[in-house]
């Protein structure tokens, strides 16, 4: 096996990408979607983090993780109270069953 | 192959294979919990990467944040109902036992081991001093930007979630 080197980070962040990309696009429960989008971002991190460490760009990949980092805490609140209020409405969360913006 | 390869096949399988579960598992407990896994694979890949700081970060808001949130997400949009909640105890004996011994070769291991003190050495490089460096001068518009953001998101979840008033 080669050493170690950018290209290994940068396979695990695409195989990470595309089963994110694989929940999005299969699952049926917002739930699961939610849970895709969170592999993606973390892929993305991985990206950021390696080109930082093997690009010699400095530390502004890692300051673009953490930005991202808190994107997506924010993102999975407002993403989740809109499940709940979906919930609270439709009785369920399949995102194939819930086509009206109102009742 | 050294053991800084060996670090990363680990993290790198853990990561993937427990991503793998996450997308193809029918039980959506079964999933959030995976995830877990996946995100401490991830958080051991920053690591290797040499990204202390995003690595706590990481374990601090994804694991205790992100993945709480989806876990409650998961309790309050399904109806949980066949498990059943017991709280009885079994085995009292033999755990008291085992405990009991455990701690007793744990407290004297810390009273009589000869403990190192002594000046704190310097942590070395890591990233906390500069990248605390970056965002109050190259990255603060971002920065207090995100602040705003995250208050944002703060009062719209609440306002978005609350219950109406009958």
């Amino acid at each position: 096996m080669l050493h170690v080197g950018l290209h290994h980070f940068l396979i695990v962040s695409a195989v990470l990408f595309s089963l994110g990309i694989y929940a999005v696009v299969t699952r049926k429960n917002a739930i699961m979607v939610l849970m895709g989008i969170e592999l993606i971002l973390n892929s993305a991190n991985i990206n950021f983090i390696a080109f930082s460490r093997f690009g010699n760009f400095g530390l502004g990949g890692q300051i673009m993780a953490l930005f991202i980092i808190i994107l997506a805490a924010a993102e999975a609140a407002i993403a989740l109270a809109i499940v709940l209020n979906v919930y609270k409405t439709f009785a369920n969360v399949d995102i194939d069953e819930i086509n009206k913006l109102k009742e | 192959m050294n053991l800084y390869d060996i670090i990363f096949y680990l993290f790198a399988a853990i990561t993937i294979i427990s991503g793998f579960a996450v997308v193809s598992s029918k039980n959506i407990v079964h999933a959030a919990f995976n995830l877990l896994f996946t995100f401490f694979g991830v958080t051991g890949i920053y690591v290797l990467l040499g990204a202390d700081f995003i690595a706590v970060v990481q374990v601090i808001v994804y694991i205790g944040g992100i993945l709480i949130l989806l876990l409650f997400g998961v309790m309050l949009t399904n109806k949980i109902t066949s498990v059943d909640i017991k709280s009885g105890t079994l085995h009292v004996i033999p755990a008291v036992l085992g405990v009991g011994i455990f701690a007793g070769v744990l407290i004297s291991l810390m009273y009589t081991t000869n403990w190192k003190t002594s000046v704190l050495s310097d942590p070395g490089n890591t990233t906390i001093y500069n990248l605390g460096k970056l965002l109050i001068t190259d990255y603060v518009l971002i920065f207090e930007l995100l602040g705003i953001l995250l208050l944002v998101a703060l009062i719209g979840a609440a306002s978005i979630a609350r219950r109406e008033k009958d």
